[in-house]
């Protein structure tokens, strides 16, 4: 719980938006210490809104960022997306897939030795670009690559 | 219903590839069931590794993760028999957890 409150302090103090949900009574201290799901960033329904979510209000292009899909995908409902950066001093690795309803599909933190990698299956609702953004100590960096889906992943 | 998890956790060259495969349904609360009615999202939320008691890796995830959600971490290092932790809990307040060692 220690990890999961550092994590919301850091990453949503950086764009202020902690003091305005504070402010607005969204966030009582009693839930920042329980589990934390980014309700803002998650419920996002376009790219910038996530990236803003996420504290990414700018993000760099970075071929040390490497993301790794198929360029055709015949199931949207499983493309596996893998994506590691290789940016000095990455804390955390998100993916956003841009046309999606909700374009942030996950956020993962690195500690303790972990390497800023991560694999996972997505749902891609339609041919969609689909963008991977490291954080390396609150500056963003990101790659993206198009992905062409024949059969939705969404309302299968 | 949510059901068991798959994990291994392989010591390879300087690293560690923990693997899981989890059992949800991982709804999106966007489809229709037969009855024409939305099916209530019920998905993932928060995922946790652990390596030797120390977390290594927190994610968030949203919906759009697929069914059966299929994740691959690496961590530095790593000794076989180091015990491996990997717990999530969705956004009913449903959890699961499950450990291995290091192969």
């Amino acid at each position: 719980m220690e990890v999961g409150r550092r994590f919301v302090l850091r990453s949503a103090s950086a764009t202020g938006a902690f003091a305005a949900l504070l402010a607005a009574g969204l966030l009582r201290p009693a839930q920042a210490l329980a589990a934390t799901w980014n309700k803002v960033a998650f419920g996002a329904k376009n790219p910038a809104d996530a990236l803003k979510g996420i504290g990414a209000t700018s993000t760099a292009e970075s071929k040390e960022v490497q993301l790794d899909l198929p360029q055709i995908a015949e199931n949207g409902a499983v493309v596996p997306i893998e994506v590691s950066s290789k940016v000095p001093g990455t804390t955390s690795i998100a993916v956003i897939i841009e046309k999606n309803p909700f374009p942030l599909v996950a956020q993962f933190e690195f500690m303790e030795g972990a390497l800023p990698y991560v694999k996972l299956n997505a749902k891609v609702g339609e041919s969609s670009a689909v963008r991977a953004v490291a954080d390396a100590g609150g500056k963003f960096y990101s790659a993206s690559k198009e992905v062409k889906v024949t059969i939705g992943g969404c309302g299968g | 219903m949510p059901g068991p998890m798959k994990i291994r956790a392989t010591a390879e060259a300087g690293y560690t590839e923990i693997r899981v495969l989890m059992s949800h349904p991982m709804e999106t609360g966007l489809r229709k069931g037969p009855d024409g009615k939305l099916v209530p999202a019920h998905f993932i939320q928060n995922i946790t590794v652990k390596v030797g008691g120390k977390t290594v890796v927190e994610g968030q995830i949203s919906q759009a993760i697929s069914r059966n959600p299929v994740f691959a971490f690496r961590v530095k290092g790593g000794n076989k028999g180091d015990k491996v932790e990997i717990s999530w809990v969705d956004n009913k307040g449903e959890h699961n957890q499950t450990e291995t060692a290091v192969a």
